[in-house]
């Protein structure tokens, strides 16, 4: 809203669009971690907002303020953005399925699961025969 | 220009109302949330609807001062969900880990190594 002109009429418009669709973004994101029923398809809903809205949202804000310096600002704000949530995702994404806290019925096909059964592992809840040294496990 | 500022305060409005009704919703999901993990996951959409709340305020009266607490908060979700979830996964795989050596053979370097 610098004032003047129909081409700044245009920006003003097009950046507050910009930003309804973060918004809009960010309500179906909540709508998505109310609703779903594990942590990793919350996670998918969460990772909405978290990439395309901040970019629609950084975008909208820089063509409404039109200055070269909150530009650069909003361009690391997006960047910084995009480079650390694929790494907190992982690594919530893995604590998820290390402890088990997946929906097993609910996926169509689990690749990691075949992967972790051909190295050895077994998936799933504990087996029953590993009852006793569950105790000391907890203890030490 | 006077009916597109109307617009602008319009849209931003409308914005403002689905942000509240998303915080809510979050807020209700980190309260209710089963596992430590769901408020993990539910604390970043909470720092994302704050952004845009920054973004919207900023539309709104036109300035720039809020732009490095923006910057701030999208570093902030990251180091929050990154430290819990490695707390997490301490915690709970120190006794996972002993049921899955218990029935097989304890000492197999593949698994020590995927671990």
């Amino acid at each position: 809203m610098s004032g003047g002109g129909a081409v700044a009429d245009v920006l003003d418009l097009l950046g507050a669009f910009l930003v309804l669709l973060g918004c809009f973004l960010c309500f179906a994101a909540a709508l998505g971690i109310v609703r779903l029923p594990d942590v990793v398809s919350r996670m998918h809903a969460a990772t909405k907002p978290q990439t395309l809205g901040l970019i629609l949202l950084v975008a909208g804000v820089a063509v409404s303020l039109r200055t070269w310096a909150s530009f650069g600002t909003l361009l690391l704000v997006a960047a910084l953005q995009l480079a650390t949530a694929p790494v907190s995702a992982h690594l919530v994404g893995r604590t998820v399925y290390r402890t088990d806290q997946v929906r097993h019925d609910l996926l169509a096909r689990d690749d990691l699961a075949t992967d972790l059964e051909a190295a050895g592992f077994h998936l799933g809840p504990a087996p029953e025969d590993a009852g006793p040294p569950e105790d000391d496990a907890r203890l030490s | 220009m006077s009916g597109v500022h109307t617009a602008v305060l319009v849209m931003m409005a409308l914005g403002g109302l689905l942000l509240v009704v998303a915080a809510s919703l979050t807020v209700a999901r980190m309260a209710r949330g089963p596992s430590s993990l769901d408020r993990v996951v539910a604390a970043d959409v909470l720092v994302a609807v704050v952004i845009a709340v920054l973004a919207a305020e900023a539309i709104v009266h036109d300035h720039a001062t809020t732009l490095p607490v923006m910057l701030v908060l999208s570093l902030l979700g990251f180091a929050g969900a990154v430290s819990i979830a490695r707390f997490v996964a301490e915690r709970d795989l120190a006794v996972r880990g002993r049921e899955q050596e218990a029935p097989g053979a304890p000492t197999d370097p593949v698994d020590e190594g995927q671990r």
